[in-house]
């Protein structure tokens, strides 16, 4: 037992630890995609009264698999005329940028890869990161239509992140922390002490301003990821595909995937910072802590992924409801409306720190 | 050791990757380079322990100027084989002020292999080792830094206002959409009912 137990604490063992975890979430997110991309177009299917895919395995539920066989299978056409190295990192950096976010995501107490101090920052600079992949792939096709389409969006990308950073901040000055897993257990015990609800005592009055930023947090969220109404990088209407024009088999397949768990990822950082992640909000923390240890964890990790399923959900309804908007709209719409307003949201919060009573 | 294993590799990842910032013969693949170059320079700081420092180095650097950089560099329609033609001609004064850079570089960084420069460092400037990275850097730049900050913050204010007047240009002809205009309008607003008796039409005036 005591070999076993130096053995880990070893760097040895260590990485032997993260690399395992690492290996979970990734396959995990993966398989979790997989369904979630079902999800996705079962929703939109019916939304429009169809039946949307239900041919391979039982209610279509291997479609995705199918899917991911037939890019996998196909020839991978590089354009001639475009710069090869760059054509292909920047797939392969959209991927990698997008599951390097996960590391700081807090499943439950204690179930996170790496528990850094400053986990939102961290996060933050990987997705101000994720620009680079649409960037590259555009400018390397050497194309017209994925060189406009890249440029939108990094544009949008750029817009959105500030709007984000400053709803972000309303979080971190409730919690006073930058670290997940403490801003999730600031919001433990009830649903009112979740963060879109004020943060429970002293703070609850905050919800006139952090309701409507969880909403305004959702709609950047949805921007942010080149989501449907905001989906103006791959505008098909005006450009074909967007940066993506040029892309075929596995590259393709290496975009697609990344914009999903880029997806999944914003709908479980919505649930994290606003919705008290792992909390199940109906049971006081006494009722958890009394619990076996493993009954209390399988709730926490069944009530984190109910919440990141659920916003992904909603995503998907937004992109089957609501038409896209126009470039200029939607420009407007980031630095017009979102920004003036969460700087006002961060001011309040500010001073509701500060002056309050009791805060 | 591990330790030592990520600078050495960090550290020869930011001096190759400057290296080909400088030679690489596409622009754009020079602007890819230098973002890598930030990158390591990042991850030296984690190994360094600030990774506040890092985090920001990341975002604002490679997440914003470098997102600029690029931006630039793509849409310009420059030449690059032209630019190159004079380089024999400032390769000397390139040299000399890289010369100067290394001097100065040495300079600095002997001072601080002796603690010249961090030695006089006590009272409040001197960081708590209990404390973390955002709370010590927030505490002596809205403390002891105050006012250079809020300087630092209406020199930023002032230059951002500037470029927007430079460039904002309201053209006169041009017809914008008004938001709060296109919600408020009803179809009282927007249109009149007439009646017309039937056979005897109407002339556009009576229309008006």
């Amino acid at each position: 037992m005591d070999a076993a137990v130096s053995f880990w604490a070893t760097p040895g063992g260590w990485t032997l630890i993260t690399v395992g975890q690492i290996l979970l979430i990734t396959v995990g997110v993966l398989i979790a995609v997989a369904f979630l991309l079902l999800a996705d177009r079962k929703v939109w299917a019916s939304v429009q009264m169809r039946k949307g895919p239900n041919v391979v395995g039982p209610f279509g539920l291997l479609q995705s698999f199918a899917d991911m066989l037939k890019f996998v299978l196909k020839e991978v056409v590089i354009p001639s005329g475009a710069d090869k190295a760059v054509f292909i990192l920047a797939p392969i950096i959209t991927v990698i940028l997008a599951f390097m976010a996960w590391a700081v995501i807090p499943f439950a107490p204690g179930w996170v890869v790496s528990d850094l101090n400053v986990g939102i920052l961290y996060i933050f600079a990987v997705s101000s990161l994720g620009v680079y992949g649409i960037i590259m792939g555009g400018w390397a096709s050497n194309s017209k239509y994925p060189f406009l389409g890249s440029l939108r969006s990094a544009a949008q990308m750029v817009s959105y992140e500030v709007s984000l950073g400053l709803i972000i901040i309303n979080v971190i000055l409730l919690a006073g922390t930058m670290n997940l897993s403490q801003i999730v257990e600031g919001q433990s015990g009830y649903f009112w002490n979740w963060y879109a609800f004020g943060g429970g005592q002293g703070t609850w009055p905050l919800i006139v301003v952090l309701f409507p930023m969880s909403i305004v947090f959702f709609v950047s969220a949805l921007a942010e990821t080149n989501r449907p109404p905001f989906d103006l990088p791959e505008a098909e209407s005006e450009l074909v595909a967007g940066y993506q024009v040029e892309y075929s088999s596995t590259t393709y397949l290496l975009f697609m995937m990344g914009e999903y768990v880029n997806i999944v990822f914003m709908s479980a950082m919505i649930s994290i910072l606003f919705f008290g992640g792992w909390n199940p909000g109906f049971l006081s923390q006494e009722t958890l802590d009394g619990l076996p240890a493993w009954i209390a964890y399988t709730i926490y990790l069944l009530t984190f992924i109910t919440k990141t399923v659920f916003w992904f959900l909603a995503i998907a309804l937004v992109k089957a409801f609501v038409p896209r908007y126009r470039y200029d709209q939607l420009m407007r719409l980031g630095w017009k409306v979102f920004l003036p307003a969460s700087l006002v949201a961060v001011v309040i919060t500010a001073a509701w720190r500060v002056f309050a009573v009791g805060a | 050791m591990l330790q030592g294993i990520a600078f050495y590799l960090l550290a020869a990842t930011a001096v190759v990757s400057g290296l080909l910032v400088v030679t690489a013969r596409n622009p754009v693949h020079s602007v890819l380079w230098l973002i890598l170059a930030f990158f390591s320079a990042a991850g030296l700081f984690v190994l360094l322990g600030a990774e506040f420092l890092a985090m920001l180095l990341v975002v604002v650097y490679v997440g914003a100027v470098a997102v600029l950089f690029l931006f630039v560099v793509m849409m310009l329609d420059v030449d690059f084989l032209k630019l190159r033609e004079g380089y024999a001609k400032y390769l000397p004064i390139g040299g000399v002020v890289a010369a100067v850079l290394l001097a100065e570089m040495i300079v600095v960084s002997s001072a601080v292999i002796q603690g010249g420069a961090t030695a006089g460092l006590t009272g409040p400037g001197a960081p708590d080792p209990d404390m973390s990275n955002v709370e010590a850097i927030g505490r002596v730049l809205y403390t002891d830094y105050i006012y250079f900050f809020q300087a630092a913050g209406i020199v930023l204010l002032i230059a951002m206002i500037g470029a927007i007047t430079l460039t904002l240009r309201h053209k006169p002809h041009i017809k914008r959409q008004n938001i709060a205009d296109q919600v408020n309008r009803s179809a009282a607003k927007a249109m009149e009912i007439k009646s017309v008796q039937t056979g005897q039409g109407v002339t556009p005036e009576e229309l008006l």
